[in-house]
């Protein structure tokens, strides 16, 4: 088992893939989790399996930086098989903040809206965002999580970028479902990647991503 | 006279007046992102307004036929003085890299009087500043894709625009971290200093290579400051003169808002790449030479909100006095 410096790219983009899932697992459109500080890591290959991270993280919240929270975790890179996505497992200490009033306040803003909400550039290109819109860019940013853990190995470093656009599905039953285009930023190539990603989410049942897909580069080149 | 400034009581019928108050120094907003076409108005205003501070030049042509300027800063007070090289705005998208170099100009300028730390600088040292290096690409990123990187070169064989103009300098060239493909964000062109804006500023550089004694480059984002080797996982032969500057920097930094940059060389800190300005700069012989990555982390990574300009400029200004103070105190 070697040490990693905590500074070394080889530990932080364990850590955030790490985080990327923890977000994704804990997040909501009221709650939005990213990586602070990596504190320490370890790194150990093992014969015929492969590498596995051991790390000591800082994460933050998104919506209040002064709100941070210590983990733990672990992050396995399956050796040769790409297509498997990494393992992470991970343990918080302590609570993170409740967002039942804010959830609840969304999910009865959209269940209300007349006509299906639809959007594009979130941010937009200055970087702002509407507080309406500030809960449908989170849950992006959770979903992401998801779509960053399936697809990371240990020479990427994916970051969620913008939301293209987004359009919500109808639903009969109590989901909320939305279809989102989003750019994701992936920092070892540099390359800006669309992806399409349909989420699910309800207050009490937490995120969903039940389709992803990476798309071609427009061709405005 | 029937009027005695027609030209204010037309923009003030049209509404045009406050562009007009914009140009004057203390009215430029400089906690907005600005056009290409509004920086470079604005460096015309401060060549003329401030003469005795400031004098403006052109390295030469970009791809598309711009201008490549480049604004000298500091009292003339004697024959020969030792330079900072600062570049903004290598990379297009990286939009909070012009808005420093704009900030650190209006600094300079305001606080040279009333700052002794500033006035040593401006008396002591020329600073050349680039506010857009890659004219072209910053110029595409407003009006078609905010997310431009590279140059807009036009390639033979591929549909492909541009190239990494941090990717086309002569060190150790599209070795690894760079790609050969024209397509990639990260392609090193088809031969060193193909870009012409990367072959003016070296060329540049290369003529005043004994005056200038540090080169800052700032890009977005990770917060991060970065010293050489970027092509190779080793240690420089003044290591511990670069390193204590940037451990000094980062403090200083982080002094304004808490804000932490993780720093080191850049091969281990960020990835492995070849090509690059910064190591470029030191194998030409400049002592100290850095790649700022500026807020924020990822969060809201290039689309930089424009409240935050301010207190990223502002922290950042304490590094780059740092560095520059720290310089003037030899250890090389």
């Amino acid at each position: 088992v070697m040490e990693l410096p905590p500074s070394h790219h080889s530990a932080t983009r364990a850590a955030a893939l790490a985080a990327c899932y923890l977000s994704y697992r804990r997040g909501s459109p009221g709650r939005g989790l990213a990586l602070r500080a990596v504190r320490s890591g370890r790194r150990q290959d093992i014969d015929g399996v492969g590498q596995k991270y051991y790390l000591e993280l800082v994460l933050e919240d998104v919506l209040d930086k002064d709100s941070t929270v210590n983990c733990t975790a672990e992050v396995l890179h399956h050796l040769g098989n790409k297509k498997i996505a990494p393992d992470v497992q991970f343990t918080i200490e302590g609570e993170l903040k409740n967002t039942d009033e804010a959830d609840n306040v969304f999910y009865n803003r959209i269940k209300s809206l007349e006509k299906e909400l639809v959007a594009e550039n979130i941010p937009d290109n200055h970087g702002n965002i509407s507080p309406e819109m500030e809960p449908i860019r989170l849950l992006a940013w959770v979903a992401s999580g998801y779509v960053i853990w399936q697809n990371s190995t240990e020479n990427t470093k994916f970051q969620f970028a913008q939301i293209k656009h987004v359009k919500q599905v109808k639903r009969s039953d109590e989901y909320l479902e939305f279809d989102y285009m989003i750019l994701l930023h992936e920092m070892v190539s540099q390359e800006i990647i669309p992806w399409q990603m349909t989420v699910l989410w309800h207050p009490q049942h937490g995120v969903q991503v039940t389709q992803e897909s990476r798309q071609p580069k427009h061709a405005s080149e | 006279i029937l009027i005695s400034d027609l030209q204010e009581a037309v923009e003030n019928q049209t509404g045009l007046r406050s562009y007009r108050n914009r140009r004057s120094l203390s009215e430029y907003n400089y906690e907005v992102y600005h056009s290409l076409e509004e920086i470079q108005d604005w460096m015309y205003h401060l060549n003329k307004t401030h003469s005795d501070l400031v004098h403006m030049f052109s390295v030469g042509k970009s791809y598309e036929g711009r201008p490549l300027f480049v604004l000298k800063l500091g009292k003339r007070s004697r024959p020969y003085k030792k330079a900072v090289w600062i570049d903004c705005g290598i990379h297009a998208r990286e939009w909070i890299g012009p808005a420093f170099c704009q900030w650190f100009v209006k600094e300079a300028l305001q606080t040279y009087q009333t700052d002794p730390a500033m006035r040593k600088m401006l008396t002591q040292l020329y600073f050349y500043i680039m506010p857009v290096f890659n004219v072209d690409g910053y110029h595409f990123s407003w009006t078609n894709d905010r997310f431009w990187r590279k140059t807009r070169s036009k390639n033979t064989r591929f549909r492909c625009h541009g190239v990494d103009a941090n990717r086309n300098w002569k060190v150790k060239w599209c070795d690894e971290g760079a790609s050969f493909h024209p397509c990639d964000d990260t392609y090193c062109g088809p031969f060193p200093e193909s870009e012409p804006e990367v072959k003016a500023v070296a060329h540049f550089l290369r003529k005043h290579r004994k005056q200038i004694k540090a080169y800052l480059s700032f890009h977005a984002y990770a917060q991060m400051l970065l010293y050489p080797y970027s092509y190779k996982y080793a240690t420089i032969p003044n290591f511990s003169c670069v390193e204590s500057a940037a451990y000094n920097a980062v403090n200083a930094l982080q002094s304004a808002y808490g804000i932490r940059y993780r720093y080191g060389p850049a091969s281990s800190t960020l990835y492995v790449s070849s090509g690059s300005s910064m190591d470029w700069a030191y194998k030409n012989g400049i002592p100290y030479a850095f790649a700022f990555e500026l807020r924020d982390t990822g969060h809201f990574g290039f689309l930089l909100p424009e409240m935050l300009i301010k207190p990223t400029c502002t922290e950042t200004m304490l590094a780059v006095k740092n560095i520059t103070l720290h310089l003037l105190k030899k250890c090389h």
